[in-house]
């Protein structure tokens, strides 16, 4: 069921296998352990707290100890500790995923399968050229380029569980990566021919409260970056070349986890932990709000002419619809797929699909959807699989099943993502449980003519169809169940 | 009758001017002033619940709560309240005049330490910082009466041994009211430092509501530090000149000194927790309140302006955006044009249009063209001024008579007070001998004291002289000190004004990518080459630029300040810009552009863009 065609741009198919990255086992603070126990005076070693620890590290310092502070200091200390977990305690009641520590919290509302256990953690195609980035379980990221012999390695001492890779639009060398504590911003020269960019081409960007940073987003037009974090309410908007952040906060929520900006610029889906998303406007950066019934929205994608959202929510099988017009007046989202399990009997026997929905990717001319099904960890008959949809998105909106993809036996897909300017019809690129990355493609020919409107957006400008090309080659294998 | 019309024509047209320069000065009132107005009013507006939260916290005690409400209503509803809270509108009231006499929208950078003393001891600076120290001696009268219980009065009745009344001087009452002087002062001074004077506009539009919760927390974290630092100072000058104003206060009022209590400027005196407590809680009051005027006339200020695009009426056509762009003053309607361009090129379908249309008898692109015309020059003239300073600093500061022809213009009426503007690009930055290159003005003035007219600018007569000069100079630390070189101050003051080439280039680049697909005429067809080649040669200037030390250094941000610092990387963010400028239109062009006339030098570099090599 897989098709692999190469014309005239063949993306490199590669693998990563697991032995082959060396994986550290540090730990935070795991150095403090390997010294000799410490004899500072109490002084030094509660500014050495405060330091590393803020309030509460002070606060742990001088409880611990007994002998050289007053009792009474300690005591009151003590207290003070004990009312501040119980705060933070009741805090987390309310919102659960605030307990979590950040490496569970960044797979917990990761795009990606089974973050924790990926080999290729993050992957993002360039808007407008075919090279791309791979984080990767040892915390570097690589960058390909088809037309290039070096592969560049980032790496850096902040770079720790990346969340989330994306190439800035409208720019050929900067990358923005979202991490355990920050957010990086590399600037890869890409007629530079060193392999090991130096720490200096990445920007630190960090806010206080603001980590671990689960998902960012360019805006189409290049000029601006959000960011957010499942433990910050604020949703940051840089301005990354001149180091600057406003943080847009809101009531409710509990945090941010996963952000997606609409291809003409002009909306923000910002899903929060709790059942609620928002939608931000970007010209004035108000929201509205959407509390849904059941669960948190966990993944969302934009039609190319961003009027349409189509978005899922945890726990239930189905794909719900949002239109955005400029006429104003109460509209509410519809389903539009209903992907609950169903057996579809092939000639290897029957299978079982359907069920939760982990991400969702359309391709930048909106004719062809991926879903990526999370399948049943405990049932060995229903493995994440990804299913493929036909859309058409004017004039009226269409959606209709047309296949599955399906990798080697025992390998799962994990994360996909669609090439942004493929020429003959829809690139879809997956990352598999077994370190390999592949890319599938459809070929068709366009229903519409490409758009050449002012979205700003990347995806856009450059695509003709070149129906000659595929006059005498056999196309289509999909099939449609 | 010819030599009439022949008479009148220059009068005519001297009347045209000054009707211009009267528009623009109306709608300078009508926008500017109104703003700045609705601003000091909200001020006003917000004044009563900071004091109820000043009054609360300030007469708190944790063993009377009840008592301390009933307290708190009774001060609040007292003739003396009402008096002192009238005495604070009024301080809002000139502290929003003091913003609007003194902001700018263009920094003042001053690039050595002797240049910076320049400015905090020009008189219309020693003016802002006498007002403020009085009207921080006003706004702790306020509070110590607030405050009552030991404060409120200056004197008091005090008994002699020998029973025989008399007036003694309550020092807590001083030492709040200087307290208050010394933090208005501070707040002057700091402003000159941080350039609080100075108005950023931000690049996330929100409206200013939303804006003014956004910052609120951190306004009352910056007074709160702020307040802690000025009186830790203060109570270190207090404890060592504290008894000069006490005894000329005594003097003067004919005041006794208390005999029973400690003196307030001894280690026993300054170490009363609820003193200091009361000293800090004040002090914090009146930055916060100062502060909210400040960040309300920022918002007010920077707020988006809707210039129509072009008018039915030819009396309104001075209001119009073509003509705001291109008019030199005031600096703020300038840059309100720009954003205004920057703003719709993005967002508005319907006035990119207007933009887009000809004129109705005669069928000419005036709009666009004045429009391009003035983003052209601006972007012309800070590639010319980079290319200027990249010879000077090239040729190692020996360069000739450059300096005069290089007087910014950009200087506007608001800024023009602190002078050491980067004026000479003479003064060498970055010249090897890095030890002592310094404002050249500012040292003539030491060298030669008797023949400066005009004290801070001019032009350098012999590098020879000079450098022998600083040499002998050279050797003294204090005055190494006070004229080396701020590194990257240059480099900060060359992009001072850059947010309205920033603005230019996104309406530029914006315009031209919504010409694709919405200009009818293909009026800006015709001028594509002259922007790309512009664009290109400006790329040029600026990664040259960025090749010299320092200039891509980045600076230290800091963040509990009021200061805005979003002048130091307004050169990066230029850079930006101008990158995803050019990728703009060669992304949206594509192999078009290879129809497009240009040299070929420029055509090599468009190629490298259209590649994605940039």
């Amino acid at each position: 069921k897989e098709m692999y065609q190469s014309l005239d741009f063949s993306p490199p198919s590669l693998s990563f296998p697991r032995e082959s990255l060396k994986l550290h086992s540090r730990t935070e603070n795991s150095s403090k352990a390997a010294f000799l126990d410490h004899s500072e005076t109490l002084w030094m070693r509660s500014a050495a707290a405060w330091r590393d620890g803020g309030l509460t590290g002070l606060l742990n310092e001088i409880t611990n100890s007994h002998p050289e502070v007053p009792k009474w200091l300690s005591m009151s200390s003590g207290c003070i500790l004990a009312l501040l977990q119980w705060v933070s305690s009741f805090h987390g009641s309310l919102f659960p995923h605030l307990t979590l520590s950040s490496e569970d919290m960044i797979a917990e509302f990761s795009q990606v399968l089974n973050w924790s256990d990926c080999v290729v953690r993050a992957f993002a195609w360039h808007p407008h050229t075919d090279k791309f980035a791979v984080a990767l379980l040892d915390d570097s990221i690589k960058i390909y380029n088809p037309k290039s012999a070096t592969t560049p390695t980032l790496k850096h001492r902040l770079q720790r569980n990346v969340a989330v890779v994306q190439w800035k639009p409208l720019c050929a060398s900067a990358l923005a990566v979202g991490c355990q504590n920050c957010l990086l911003v590399w600037h890869v020269d890409p007629c530079s021919l060193s392999t090991r960019p130096s720490a200096g081409c990445a920007h630190v960007l960090s806010h206080p409260g603001h980590a671990p940073v689960t998902s960012i987003a360019w805006s189409p037009s290049g000029s601006l970056l959000v960011s957010a974090s499942p433990m910050d309410t604020a949703m940051m908007v840089w301005d990354v070349a001149a180091e600057s952040c406003v943080p847009l906060q809101r009531v409710g929520g509990g945090g941010v986890t996963f952000l997606s900006w609409s291809p003409d610029g002009s909306h923000v889906l910002a899903s929060t932990p709790s059942a609620l998303f928002r939608v931000w406007e970007t010209r004035m950066w108000t929201c509205e709000r959407w509390p849904c019934i059941k669960g948190r929205c966990q993944s969302g994608c934009w039609s190319p002419d961003g009027s349409r959202l189509l978005f899922t929510v945890q726990d239930e099988a189905v794909i719900y619809s949002l239109t955005f017009t400029n006429t104003p007046g109460p509209h509410a989202a519809v389903v539009v797929a209903d992907l609950s399990e169903t057996t579809f009997s092939t000639p290897d026997g029957d299978i079982i699909v359907g069920g939760e929905i982990q991400s969702l990717a359309w391709d930048p001319r909106g004719e062809r959807l991926a879903v990526l099904l999370k399948g049943d960890p405990r049932a060995a008959d229903r493995s994440p699989i990804i299913a493929v949809f036909k859309t058409r998105v004017s004039p009226i909106f269409e959606l209709l099943p047309c296949g599955f993809v399906q990798g080697e036996p025992g390998a799962e897909p994990r994360l996909m993502q669609f090439h942004p300017n493929f020429r003959h019809g829809a690139l879809l690129t997956v990352c598999w449980s077994s370190g390999r990355i592949t890319h599938v493609p459809f070929y068709f020919l366009s229903a519409s003519i490409p758009r050449l409107g002012l979205s700003g957006s990347p995806t856009l400008p450059h695509v003709q169809e070149r129906p000659a090309d595929f006059a005498n080659q056999s196309l289509f294998t999909e099939f449609i169940s | 009758m010819l030599r009439l019309l022949h008479l009148s024509a220059p009068l005519l047209a001297r009347s045209a001017l000054k009707r211009k320069s009267f528009m623009s000065i109306i709608l300078f009132f009508l926008v500017i002033c109104w703003r700045a107005a609705a601003s000091i009013a909200w001020a006003v507006l917000l004044l009563p619940p900071s004091t109820a939260i000043f009054v609360i916290l300030s007469k708190f005690s944790v063993l009377h709560p009840i008592q301390t409400i009933s307290e708190c209503f009774s001060m609040l509803t007292s003739a003396t309240a009402i008096f002192s809270f009238i005495l604070l509108c009024g301080v809002i009231i000139m502290v929003g005049f003091l913003n609007f006499e003194y902001y700018t929208v263009i920094p003042t950078i001053a690039c050595s330490k002797i240049a910076l003393f320049g400015q905090l001891l020009h008189p219309r600076q020693l003016v802002n910082s006498l007002v403020h120290c009085i009207m921080g001696m006003i706004v702790a009268w306020c509070s110590a009466v607030t405050i009552g219980f030991r404060y409120e009065t200056l004197g008091h009745p005090c008994a002699q041994t020998d029973g025989y009344h008399q007036m003694c001087l309550n020092e807590y009452h001083l030492i709040l009211l200087l307290g208050g002087a010394f933090v208005g002062f501070s707040h002057s001074l700091l402003g000159v430092i941080h350039n609080m004077n100075y108005v950023s506009f931000h690049t996330v539009q929100q409206y200013k509501y939303l804006r003014f919760k956004g910052c609120l927390p951190l306004v009352v974290k910056c007074s709160a530090t702020q307040a802690l630092y000025s009186v830790r100072n203060f109570i270190v000058v207090y404890y060592f000149l504290g008894y000069i104003p006490r005894t000329w206060i005594c003097k003067t009022l004919n005041l006794h000194l208390g005999s029973s209590a400690h003196p307030l400027d001894s280690i026993a005196g300054l170490l009363d927790l609820s003193l200091l407590y009361h000293l800090w809680i004040s002090a914090t009051f009146l930055l916060f309140t100062w502060y909210i005027t400040l960040l309300l006339f920022r918002i007010f200020l920077t707020e988006g302006y809707s210039f129509p695009v072009q008018s039915s009426f030819t009396e309104d056509a001075d209001h119009c955006l073509p003509k705001v762009l291109t008019e030199k003053q005031p600096m703020i309607l300038k840059f309100l044009a720009l954003q205004d361009l920057a703003l719709l090129s993005q967002h508005s379908p319907l006035r990119r249009c207007e933009v887009f249309s000809l004129s109705q008898p005669g069928g000419h692109p005036h709009n666009w063209n004045a429009i391009s015309k003035e983003c052209l020059s601006l972007l012309a003239d800070l590639t010319q001024r980079l290319v200027a300073y990249h010879d000077t600093v090239a040729t190692n500061g020996r360069a000739k008579s450059l300096s005069s022809g290089s007087e910014r213009k950009t200087s506007s009426e608001t800024s023009d007070f602190m002078s050491p503007r980067p004026t000479s690009p003479l003064t060498a930055p970055f010249t090897p001998d890095l030890d002592s290159p310094f404002m050249s003005p500012a040292l003539r003035r030491l060298a030669a004291p008797v023949e400066q007219g005009s004290p801070w600018y001019g032009t350098v007569q012999s590098p020879h002289i000079m450098r022998r000069v600083k040499n002998f100079l050279a050797k003294r630390v204090l005055i190494v000190y006070l004229f080396n070189k701020l590194p990257e101050a240059s480099s900060q003051a060359l992009f001072a004004d850059s947010q309205a080439h920033i603005w230019a280039l996104e309406g530029l680049s914006y315009l031209v990518q919504a010409s694709f697909s919405e200009d009818q005429f293909g009026v800006v067809q015709t001028t594509l080459p002259s922007i790309l080649s512009c664009m290109l040669v400006l790329q040029e200037a600026v990664d040259r630029h960025f090749k010299l030390p320092h200039a891509s250094s980045k600076p230290v941000r800091s963040t509990s300040s009021m200061g805005d610092s979003t002048y130091k990387t307004l050169r990066f963010a230029l850079r930006a810009t101008l990158k995803t400028a050019i990728y703009r239109i060669t992304t949206t062009f594509g192999d078009h552009l290879n129809a497009v006339q240009l040299s070929a030098e420029h055509r090599k570099r468009l190629q490298q863009f259209l590649e994605y090599k940039e």
